[in-house]
Formats: structure tokens, C-alpha cells, sequence
């Protein structure tokens, strides 16, 4: 099977009933970026999971708090954030020269650069280079471009082991599940599940280990320990590369991915195009926005930074793969490349009240939120009318609580209708009829014209016949029935505002919409 | 004053106490209104479900309907919706420039410039912050995600409402959290709004109000259908319908759920 990346059918898709599956377990899928139903059903299976909804609920409520707190001790926080958002608008600008100049100078400091124009590329090469190595186990640091090209599993079928050192990393590697957070991938667990999964699946637990979480963290820590220790190969993201010095650099709370950077011999970077920023300075602006607005910290722990080899300390051969995987697709639509601003801090995830409710499984990829829906359907381009991926950018009220986080200001409401009117201009261009479609072109047709309206206004006696004595309409039918779910509807009243108008402004009448009162009741 | 109202096409249709009520507020204070007759909608369902063309005869209609306001014929434009005052500010122009409309996007942003939801017009333009209303009930207020981050009109609503007499006016927990209307996105993501609807009445219920407000009765009708399908007893009234109220003439709600316990709220 061949699929939207070009990847070869690798991943199997795990059977429904594995007693072993825990529940909320999302499978690993075939494509990280396009998994499962579309976005309304795969909400609706979300939402029975009452256990996922109150971990969610608890846990992007404290960072949610945190990270006020740590905003509001800022006093530029807004001049910040629009420094942090020109930067990444000037890096989209000149995108192709800052890649150039990082390579030059990636290159000079003893680094190589391999560029993949897709997942298969990108995994090729990682898969290539491990080889040479003649290693079969390699150590990683969380990394959102290796989850998203599915490097795991890649390396998993040409016999490599992949083990992810990160902690809640580690918990969906092990459960094998997948990620529902950018920054907290086993978001979606409590301190008993994740006993659950280290009792089932992992190797020499201590006896009597408890749900506490010191002894879950010394659980993993022995048992990263002892890869750290072995790994000559280590695979990492970046979260920054400074194109004028060729620096990279990780910025993390755990301590484990410096381990992965330093210990090694081969350390191979996996890193999205979209991650230059022009100058080692601009740091300076995005290690306060970053932070701050991901786990709501003024600094985080751990910041390593590399450039190149440094002779005689830490990994002597020295690697990045820049992926490109859609992204030069995303950057050539004016409106929809601001969501290449991101700087994956996930503050709009845990703003999100769409997300807090149905978690990141619902999604469908390796990158959820709102964020998410307005990035996965711009990566991997619509496969038409029934792509899930078309139902992403419909998952948001609009209320606009992501924008007011997000540190470089992307406007996630706008990009959101922006990606529904590419959506509908597809089904246009392609003559698919939709009842969406035929519904709006009607409402357009009467709302173009008062005269239209005031007649489709008494059309509204209908709805007051279902309504009867009550007052109020507790089922429509399809496919309104979405409606009365939950709520009811309120009956139409008998005199519009337009009626009343003319009763009462009788010198200011319009004799076109005069004598509409509504007498047939 | 002279002050053209756009009713919003909702309100007209479903909830004309909204708009009667801003009528009377501004009248009270001594304006004159407008109701220029050529009006329908703002444009913004189509918008924001993705169908910008079929959107663009709407946006028209409603710029010439109000184009007026450019040669003085009203001093302003009033709209008692936070989200129609949000489409109207910040999405008509995109939506015609995206159509190649240059000159209606012109047009737009100009009348749009003279558009004030309720909450702005009362404070900012006329200065007023005490409209005379009197209105001794519980009252707890939803700000509604648009009038908040579209518009930003940020306390105003809360400032009019602290200044009716009588009104106990407490606190609604995570107010800022959307209710999980969005227009289409109830229909279309049904499941995961009655979610987040629950969670809103929930946190209504807990201030033992008795009424729920807002500036916009897109939110308040979503609310109230909740409220309504869990026979509360907590009741929907827009922001204006609270300031109409006087001891004289206390408001009598025209709206259509079963208001039996409206009507004895409004007038004990
Ligand atoms: S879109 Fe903005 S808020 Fe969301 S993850 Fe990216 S940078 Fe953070």
C-alpha cells in the first residue's frame, strides 16, 4: 500500500481487542498525519472516555495557570510576542537563503546537512546512517518531525530499535500508543495508568513499585540509564537553528536529551524547515516566549546548543536532516504559511476548549489542537471530499482563545476559515454537491435581499407549529438533529422585529415589508 | 443622535427583544433610531463555515443598506451582537478582497469604522455608563468570545450592568470559556459543543442566578437551549434587555421559550 508520504504500508494497525490495549490507546497508525475517522466522529468516541477527559481537564487547567502567571510577570510581553512573530515572518520570507547560509556554516563547523524532500527521504537517510554505523539500537530525544515522518516504526522494520528517553515519550512508546500533546504527549494519563503500562511493559520494574511519582520516575530512570550508557547513536530534534553561526539547539526540562546530545558518538538531527531563525540573537526573544508559554516556567531547565563538532567532546560525527514533507507547499499559500510561525509550544492546545474536551487522539496526527488543525491538512494536502483531514479546520468554535496565546501571534480563527473556504472551493471546483453546499447557496440567496428575508421570516410559522404550547422545539429533524442533542430551540415568536418595527414606527414604515403579521396562527 | 440599528438577522427572526430593547434604551436617552428596512445579515455564518463567495451578495447588501452612514445621514451604526460586530470589523473586507471586491472591501471597512456593538456605542460614543435601568435580580454575565477577543470591548458591558439599580451582578466561574456555539460548528461538532455547553450551564447554575446575560443572542439561544432542556430555572436575557428595564415600564421579555418565569422575575 502506498500512501500519502509515499511510504510504503509500514505500520501495522493494531487489532481492535487486544486485551493488552489499554483503553484510550490510539494504535500506531499508517500515516501520522492521517489517522482514524474523521474529526466529529472520532470527538464523539473522545468523549466517552470520561478518565482522559478529567486528566485533561486537570492537567491543561495547571498549565494553563502557570503560564498566566508567568505572562503577567512580563512587562513586554506584547512587544515580545510581535518581535517573536516578525522574526519567524522574515525567516518565511527569506526561507530558502537561511537555509543556505545554516548549511554553510553547519558544514564548516564539521557538521553534515542531508535534505529530504519527504518522509521516505528523511527516514532513508536516518535508516542509512545508523547503518553505517553498524549499531541496531539508538537512543531519542522527543522530537515532533521524527513522530511525524514515523521514524520509529521506519527503523523498527530495518531492525533498529528506537528508544525514546523523554518521560511521557517513554509512557506512549511503551504503551504504544500515540502522542495527544505536543509537549506532554502522555497527557491523556494518570499516575495509575502509567504504572500500568511500566508493570506491563517494562523491564525489570521494581517490586512493590507504587503510583507515586517519585517511583515512577526512578522506575525509567534506571532503565534509561542503562541506554544511555550503551547508545553510541542518538537521533534528536531542534527546536531552533541559527542560520549566520550553524547552531542548533534543544530546549527541554528532563535533563535526558542532553544525555542523548552529549554521550553518543553519532548524533543525527531531525528538524523541519521551518525551525531557522536568522540569527544565534534572536534567541534571545524566543528562550522568553518559548518557555514561558509551553510549560509556563520563566526558564526551562535544560538548553543545549551545538554547532557542528567540537573536537575530542561529545558525538565526533555530527548530523542534520532537514525535512521538508509539505512544508514548501504550506509556504507557497500567502494566508496559510503563518502556521510555519509555530514554534510548537503547545500554549494553544492548552487554551483550547474544543482540545481540553476530546484530547489529542481526536485529531487524527501527530500534531493536535488548533494548531494542529490548521498545520496537518496544509502538510498533507487533501485527498478529497472524504479526507479526514478536511474535517480539521471545521473542529473549532472560533472562539479565539488560541490566538490571544500564541506567542508569535499566529492567527489561528482566520487560518481556520481560510483552510474551510479551501475546503469548499475544493468541493466547488471538483461539481461535488454538498448539503452544506446547497444550504448556504439558498441562505445566501435570501439574505442578498430584505424582501427575500422578511418572506423566509414568515416561512418561520412552521417551526412554531412544531414548538405547539410549549414554547420551545426539543427535536428537528435531520440534520438539524445535531441541535437538539442537547438543547432545545426556542419557538419563532410571533412578531419579528421587523413587524414590531413598523407597528410601533409607523412614520418610518416601509410599505414593502408593511402588513407582514404573521396571522395563521 | 441619529443611529441607524442593524437588528442582526437572528435577532429579527428568533429574538426581536434584543433589538426592541436597544431601541428603547436609546430612545430613553434621547436619541433618534433608524431602521433602515434594506437589511438582512452581516454575512458572518457564511464566513465562517468556509462559503466566502456566497457570502459576498450578503456582505453587499449589508454595506449599501448602511453606506449612508458615510454621507451623515446617521451619526452611527449600533448592532446589539458582539459576534455580527466582530464579522463586521474584522471579516467583511478580507472576504471581499478575497472575491477581487476592492471597492465594496473599501466601502466595508469605512461603514464598519462607524459600527459599534451596544456596549461601545453606550460608553464610548454617547458617554453614558448609567443608562437610568433598574433591574433587582440576580444577574450573572457570559462575555462572550467575540465581544472579548474580536472586538475587545473588555469591561464595558460589565461597567453598564454594575450601574443598574438593584441588580446583584455576581461572578460567572470561567467566564472566558467558550459556551460551544460557533454557528455551524453546534451542528457540525455536536457532540463535542453540548460538551462544552454542559460545562457553561453548569457554571451558570453554580452562581444561583436566576438570569444568565450577554451581549449576543447567538450564545444566549445555545445557553437557553441548554438551560431550557434541563428545565433550570435560570433564564436568558441579552445585556439590553437588562438596561431597558425601568421601575417604571420593567421589561417584559417577547421571547419565546416559556417565559412564565421570566415575566415573574422581571416584573416582582
Ligand atoms: S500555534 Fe502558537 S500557541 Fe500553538 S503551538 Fe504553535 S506557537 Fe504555540
Amino acid at each position: 500500500m502506498s500512501t500519502f508520504l509515499g511510504i510504503p504500508g509500514l505500520r501495522k494497525t493494531q487489532p481492535a481487542h487486544d486485551p493488552n490495549i489499554l483503553p484510550g490507546t490510539a494504535p500506531i497508525p499508517d500515516e501520522p498525519l492521517r489517522w482514524g475517522q474523521d474529526f466529529p466522529h472520532a470527538a464523539r468516541e473522545a468523549l466517552k472516555n470520561e478518565q482522559m477527559r478529567r486528566n485533561l481537564g486537570h492537567a491543561t487547567a495547571t498549565i494553563r495557570a502557570k503560564r498566566a502567571q508567568v505572562v503577567g510577570e512580563a512587562p513586554d510581553w506584547e512587544d515580545l510576542r510581535d518581535t517573536g512573530s516578525q522574526l519567524k515572518i522574515n525567516t518565511l520570507a527569506a526561507l530558502p537563503a537561511l537555509l543556505e547560509q545554516f548549511e554553510t556554516n553547519f558544514t564548516a563547523r564539521g557538521g553534515t546537512v542531508h535534505w529530504a524532500r519527504d518522509a521516505q527521504e528523511a527516514n532513508e537517510i536516518v535508516t542509512a546512517l545508523i547503518k553505517a554505523t553498524g549499531e541496531t539500537e539508538v537512543v531519542k530525544v522527543k522530537s515532533m518531525a521524527t513522530q511525524e515522518i514515523g521514524l520509529n516504526e521506519y527503523l523498527a522494520e530495518h531492525d533498529i530499535a528506537a528508544y525514546e528517553t523523554d518521560l511521557a515519550e517513554l509512557i506512549v512508546q511503551l504503551g504504544e500508543d500515540m502522542p495527544s500533546h505536543i509537549l506532554v504527549p502522555a497527557i491523556h494519563r494518570n499516575r495509575a495508568e502509567i504504572k500500568d503500562i511500566f508493570l506491563r511493559r517494562m523491564e525489570h520494574t521494581p517490586e512493590g513499585m507504587t503510583d507515586a511519582p517519585r517511583e515512577l520516575a526512578m522506575a525509567a530512570r534506571e532503565h534509561l540509564r542503562k541506554k544511555f550508557l550503551a547508545a553510541k547513536v542518538a537521533i534528536s530534534g531542534a527546536n531552533f537553528a541559527a542560520a549566520d553561526t550553524g547552531t542548533l539547539t534543544v530546549v527541554e526540562s528532563e535533563g535526558n536529551g542532553r544525555m542523548c546530545l552529549t554521550l553518543p558518538e553519532t548524533l543525527i538531527t531531525v528538524m523541519g524547515i521551518e525551525k531557522i531563525i536568522p540569527s544565534f540573537t534572536d534567541l534571545e526573544v524566543f528562550m522568553q516566549l518559548l518557555p514561558r508559554s509551553s510549560t509556563g516556567e520563566r526558564m526551562n531547565p535544560y538548553t543545549s546548543l551545538w554547532t557542528g563538532v567540537t573536537p575530542g567532546d561529545g558525538p565526533q560525527n555530527v548530523h542534520i536532516v532537514l525535512v521538508d514533507a509539505g512544508r514548501t507547499k504550506a509556504l507557497a499559500d500567502d494566508v496559510g504559511r503563518a502556521a510555519l510561525k509555530c514554534i510548537r509550544c503547545s500554549a494553544c492546545l492548552n487554551v483550547c476548549p474544543v482540545y481540553e474536551r476530546v484530547g489529542g487522539h481526536a485529531y487524527g496526527s501527530v500534531y493536535p489542537g488548533p494548531i494542529g488543525a490548521i498545520l496537518t491538512p496544509q502538510l498533507t494536502g487533501s485527498t478529497g471530499h472524504s479526507d479526514p483531514n478536511n474535517s480539521l479546520p471545521f473542529a473549532s468554535s472560533l472562539c479565539g482563545a488560541c490566538f490571544d496565546a500564541c506567542p508569535v501571534k499566529i492567527d489561528i480563527p482566520s487560518l481556520l476559515v481560510h483552510l474551510r473556504a479551501r475546503v469548499v472551493d475544493e468541493d466547488k471546483a471538483a461539481h461535488r454537491p454538498t448539503g452544506w453546499g446547497a444550504a448556504m447557496s439558498a441562505a445566501s440567496y435570501v439574505m442578498a435581499d430584505s424582501k427575500r428575508f422578511a418572506l423566509a421570516e414568515k416561512g418561520t410559522g412552521a417551526l412554531r407549529a412544531l414548538a405547539g404550547k410549549k414554547g420551545y422545539v426539543a427535536k428537528l429533524p435531520f440534520p438539524a438533529n445535531g441541535w437538539t442533542q442537547s438543547r432545545d430551540l426556542p419557538a419563532p415568536p410571533k412578531e419579528t422585529f421587523r413587524q414590531w418595527w413598523d407597528r410601533t414606527h409607523p412614520q418610518d414604515s416601509d410599505p414593502a415589508t408593511q402588513n407582514n403579521g404573521d396571522n395563521n396562527e | 443622535m441619529r443611529i441607524a440599528l442593524a437588528a442582526t438577522c437572528i435577532a429579527d427572526a428568533m429574538f426581536p427583544s434584543a433589538p426592541i430593547a436597544t431601541v428603547k434604551i436609546l430612545e430613553r436617552l434621547g436619541h433618534t433610531v433608524v431602521f433602515p428596512k434594506e437589511q438582512t445579515c452581516c454575512g458572518q455564518m457564511h464566513i465562517n463555515t468556509g462559503f466566502l463567495d456566497k457570502a459576498v451578495p450578503v456582505i453587499e447588501n449589508h454595506v449599501n443598506t448602511f453606506a449612508p452612514v458615510l454621507d451623515n445621514e446617521w451619526d452611527a451604526i449600533v448592532i446589539p451582537s458582539g459576534s455580527c460586530a466582530g464579522a463586521i470589523r474584522h471579516q467583511q473586507a478580507m472576504t471581499c478582497t478575497r472575491a477581487g471586491k476592492l471597492e465594496l472591501a473599501k466601502t466595508a471597512t469605512a461603514v464598519a469604522a462607524k459600527t459599534y456593538e451596544l456596549s461601545e456605542l453606550l460608553i464610548d460614543v454617547l458617554g453614558v455608563t448609567d443608562v437610568g435601568a433598574y433591574f433587582p435580580h440576580r444577574v450573572t454575565f457570559h462575555p462572550t468570545c467575540h465581544s472579548m477577543r474580536l472586538l475587545r470591548v473588555g469591561d464595558r458591558p460589565y461597567q453598564l450592568l454594575k450601574a443598574v439599580e438593584g441588580i446583584d451582578l455576581v461572578e460567572l466561574p470561567s467566564a472566558d470559556q467558550c459556551c460551544g456555539f460557533g454557528g455551524t460548528f453546534a451542528v457540525k461538532n455536536a457532540d463535542t459543543s453540548s460538551a462544552m455547553l454542559a460545562d457553561k450551564v453548569s457554571n451558570i447554575e453554580s452562581t444561583g442566578a436566576r438570569v444568565v446575560s450577554a451581549g449576543d443572542y447567538s450564545c444566549l439561544m445555545h445557553i437557553g437551549g441548554g438551560l431550557n432542556r434541563k428545565k433550570s430555572d435560570v433564564t436568558t436575557m441579552h445585556l439590553a434587555e437588562i438596561l431597558a428595564s425601568t421601575k417604571e415600564d420593567p421589561y417584559q421579555p417577547s421571547q419565546p421559550w416559556d417565559t412564565s418565569h421570566v415575566i415573574e422575575v422581571a416584573t416582582k
